[in-house]
């Protein structure tokens, strides 16, 4: 692999751009593989890369059934936090943020990270004593986080109205090293490293069928034909229960859409990630100057990756309520991603009741900010065959013992 | 936008009207059922990529709970029927097996 630098900038330059090389290959699916790894998206890259990185486990396939990063991965509105209240949460999303801090520089792939600051509002007492209390327990966890005033606030997002009679601002959880990254370019830079050490990349290879033999997996059906493995790790979004469904087990979530929308592009206005959990709406600009805006999840079972309107409007009502200044906006584009979403709103991590098949699924509407601490956690879980201490409280036996991470009671809603 | 008849009073709702109550004809599992069945019973769910049947509650309307039965991949809806059974009717299997004539059936 060539690296990219200042230097091969100007050296391209030079001969007109003609000796830049394709940053991965697209080889032909093997007979077998150590490890097979079901979905390139930022998750099951990350996966990879880490398995390769820190295990030296590289005779490894991904296999993707769309084209990489082209699920969720290419869909979310690229928020990187880690501001939990659960102590299992803060770990690893805070490992993750942390690995985004150094990213570009690992992967030798400029991945944008942005650690603007995210702000989560606060706009009910309740959620002031939420926050306050996260603080607290993020202080414990060594996650840098603050209760900053209505004041501060302001002083942060000019462009928010403080006292909307409705939803006044009573406050916010401020993260300073949160941010963003450009998404497309967290798999790009995962992929580009991964083909380097040897594995490949299959797209357009979707997996039919799990073959097993007793209780272990030895290979999947794809629509490239069979490929055998001796470790198969699950790393897909909104698949996840179909999946296990071909490999014979239930899994404990729910398929549901969430969607997310960009307004036209304009002059920069606010340069922090902005929350409002109790409105179900959050707002960046992107570097192109659109403002980048999600909503809440649809209440119902859906494959589509598409959503119900009257969610955005609700988004949208709520937001102008918040920011008044973009109530002239133009919305250029929206869409809707499928996201898995558990019973405690946690992902799982962790061993399946097939010996040597592993999964990594249930990210629900935060699976981005996570990608490369749910990657090394999920590489540790695979090359160990047990999960490590950063997987160790996600494993699915989480709910028969009834050890939940409960996230949904500590955010209000889906985070 | 999703529009569901409600069998009780025959309103077609929209689903701003409406509130999803997830997979429907869950088995129940109570005090001194085993920790695997608990389990399911409390977390597992289908998940189908197509039919899906499922609990709907007409809740900006006459408030009750039905049953509806509809495609997860086309968000076709196949028909609504009464809450008060443990599966569904066979004129909704019917409904279904007209359209997919290749769907395994209800489990």
């Amino acid at each position: 692999m060539r690296r990219y630098s200042a230097f091969a900038i100007a050296r391209e330059a030079a001969r007109y751009h003609q000796g830049w090389e394709r940053a991965w290959a697209s080889p032909k699916p093997k007979k077998k593989y150590d490890v097979v790894i079901v979905g390139a998206g930022g998750h099951g890259l990350a996966t990879a890369f880490y398995l390769g990185k820190n295990f030296g486990i590289t005779n490894v396939a991904i296999i993707e059934k769309g084209w990489l990063g082209g699920g969720n991965t290419g869909r979310n509105t690229t928020i990187i936090r880690s501001n939990y209240l659960q102590d299992p949460s803060a770990a690893i999303y805070e490992k993750a943020r942390s690995l985004y801090e150094t990213m570009s520089q690992d992967l030798n792939y400029n991945v944008m990270f942005s650690p603007r600051g995210v702000m989560m509002l606060a706009q009910t007492e309740s959620e002031v004593r939420g926050f306050i209390r996260t603080a607290h327990a993020n202080a414990l966890q060594g996650v840098k986080t603050e209760f900053i005033s209505p004041q501060r606030v302001k002083e942060l997002v000019p462009i928010m109205n403080i006292d909307g009679p409705r939803y006044p601002v009573l406050g916010a959880l401020w993260q300073d090293r949160a941010g963003t990254a450009r998404h497309d370019a967290v798999a790009w830079g995962y992929a580009r490293a991964c083909s380097d050490m040897g594995m490949d990349i299959i797209q357009k290879c979707e997996v039919t069928g799990v073959r097993q033999s007793g209780d272990k997996v030895t290979g999947v059906d794809t629509t490239q034909g069979q490929i055998d493995c001796d470790k198969l790790a699950m790393v897909v979004a909104g698949n996840a229960s179909h999946l296990a469904d071909m490999a014979g087990f239930r899994l404990p979530m729910e398929s549901v859409a969430l969607q997310a929308l960009v307004s036209e592009p304009i002059k920069p206005c606010i340069d922090v990630v902005v929350m409002a959990n109790t409105v179900h709406g959050y707002m960046s600009q992107s570097d192109k100057g659109e403002l980048v805006i999600g909503g809440g999840t649809d209440g119902y079972n859906n494959y589509t990756q598409r959503g119900s309107f009257h969610h955005i409007e609700e988004t949208v009502r709520a937001l102008v309520e918040t920011f008044p200044i973009i109530s002239r906006l133009k919305m250029l584009r929206q869409w809707g991603g499928i996201v898995d979403v558990t019973g405690d709103r946690s992902p799982i991590i962790g061993k399946t009741p097939l010996g040597n098949c592993f999964i990594n699924c249930g990210w629900g509407t935060g699976g981005f900010k996570s990608i490369p601490g749910s990657g090394w956690a999920m590489a540790e879980t695979v090359a160990k065959g047990e999960p490590g201490a950063l997987a160790g409280a996600f494993g699915l036996n989480r709910f028969t013992e009834g050890r939940f991470i409960d996230e949904s009671v500590a955010a209000g809603v889906a985070h | 936008m999703l529009i569901l008849e409600c069998p009780y009073c025959g309103v077609m709702a929209d689903e701003t009207d409406l509130h999803g109550g997830g997979e429907a004809h869950l088995k129940r599992f109570g005090p001194g059922s085993s920790d695997d069945d608990f389990e399911t019973y409390l977390f597992h769910r289908a998940n189908p990529k197509g039919v899906h049947f499922e609990r709907w509650r007409h809740v900006s309307g006459c408030g009750k709970w039905f049953h509806a039965a509809r495609n997860t991949m086309t968000l076709e809806v196949y028909g609504t029927y009464s809450a008060q059974t443990y599966e569904p009717p066979k004129a909704i299997i019917n409904a279904v097996k007209k359209k997919h004539p290749e769907w395994e059936g209800y489990e």
